[in-house]
């Protein structure tokens, strides 16, 4: 997956870490600026005013 | 069938699924979550170094998560928590390695299981009793007082007993403690072993034996824990990795999930009492135990249904606890009144 197959062993379990890493960041940025854009019109909807 | 990056598309939603469930435990309990993640897999046919390493990818990229959020709150202490990563380093190779041998032996879904069974069944009747006795007290919450200083009645009698062990070189730490390296590090190989050989952060085991074990202050302990899990983490998996062991098939939908429920977890922190949900987390640890142990009895018995059975209490205890969370969160709003309880993650 990701053409990381290619790699070596230390190569490909770095870039496997990596790819969590990054992955973790995109999350947190991404449901960061969702949660300021939708969260207050969530909040309405779900409390029922 | 349709598929994603050759991932097919019905297993992409169970682990977004599965890690959203997670997400929202862990976003609210700030613990325990991620620790129903290697049972699962186990339960689901991974083998044991896929199930343990994988689980041990996702800890590290909710790790990140949760440290970037606490990365303004200046609870960390480096010195801790590079010593801390020394041992843990040591204590995560000897686990791997425990691993690949029993592996060998096959006799390591076994054991892991076993010791599963044990920890998640001890921790759970703990945190149930402490539920019904009506205690605060119970599970390792990430709740933190940033204001809180040490106060030597706080220090709990373990701890003041290691603290007394001059052996240099004696570290200073955040809350004017000295403690002997050599604790530190033995500490720190324990929680790593444990880490190594179940695929977990080590967060639940880690930052009770910060506070019990060397007597850091609990803020600090939270911080010092978050930090020593994103490198307990990246490490182990980077170790697993290399013996093939994480899938990323799996590690990238769940933590996708669990970093949607973790943001949905927090804010119902701020909406819901902890209290009137920990007595579901006790449960829910307890049938996640069960579930290891329904599994283990099918292997032994060789009766294939037992291992759905087993699925079915893990995934069916998360969503009745998440489920709750949401619930009370949803109720409490819609009554327009809100909880005590502070927010950390």
């Amino acid at each position: 997956m990701f053409g990381i197959e290619t790699l070596g062993g230390t190569s490909q379990a770095a870039a496997l870490v990596g790819l969590v890493f990054v992955e973790a960041m995109v999350l947190y940025v991404g449901y960061g600026v969702l949660e300021s854009v939708l969260g207050p019109a969530v909040m309405k909807l779900l409390g029922g005013e | 069938m349709f598929e994603l990056f050759g991932i097919p598309a019905t297993m992409l939603v169970m682990f977004a699924g599965f890690g959203l469930l997670i997400g929202i435990l862990f976003g609210f309990f700030g613990m325990g979550g991620s620790f129903l993640v290697t049972p699962a897999l186990l339960v689901m046919g991974y083998p044991s170094r896929v199930a343990v390493g994988s689980g041990l990818a996702f800890v590290f990229g909710t790790s990140v998560i949760a440290t970037l959020k606490h990365r303004d709150l200046g609870q960390v202490d480096y010195k801790l928590g590079v010593s801390m990563i020394i041992g843990t380093t040591v204590g995560l190779e000897v686990g791997k390695e425990i691993v690949l041998y029993l592996e060998e032996l096959g006799l390591a879904g076994n054991i892991i299981s076993i010791t599963y069974v044990l920890l998640l069944g001890g921790i759970g009747a703990f945190v149930t009793y402490e539920a019904l006795k009506g205690d605060s007290g119970g599970g390792v919450s990430h709740d933190v007082d940033e204001d809180a200083e040490i106060d030597a009645d706080d220090i709990p009698e373990i701890a003041k007993k290691i603290q007394s062990y001059s052996l240099p070189p004696m570290l200073t730490l955040r809350g004017g403690i000295q403690v002997s390296l050599w604790m530190i590090l033995a500490v720190a190989f324990a929680t790593g072993l444990l880490s190594g050989f179940l695929g977990v952060g080590g967060g639940f085991i880690r930052m009770p034996a910060l506070f019990y074990l060397i007597g850091v202050p609990v803020p600090i302990a939270v911080g010092t824990d978050l930090f020593e899990i994103m490198f307990s983490g990246g490490i182990g998996s980077f170790l697993y990795a290399q013996s093939g062991g994480v899938d990323l098939s799996i590690v990238a939908p769940l933590l996708a999930g669990s970093a949607l429920g973790a943001r949905v977890g927090s804010a119902a922190t701020s909406i819901v009492d902890e209290d009137e949900i920990k007595i579901y987390f006790g449960l829910m640890l307890l049938l996640g135990a069960l579930a290891v142990a329904v599994r283990q009895a099918g292997n032994y018995l060789g009766m294939g249904v037992l291992d759905y059975v087993s699925l079915a209490l893990i995934l069916g205890s998360a969503l009745m606890v998440a489920g709750a969370v949401v619930y009370s969160a949803l109720k409490s709003m819609r009554a327009g009144t809100t909880g005590t309880t502070p927010t950390a993650d």
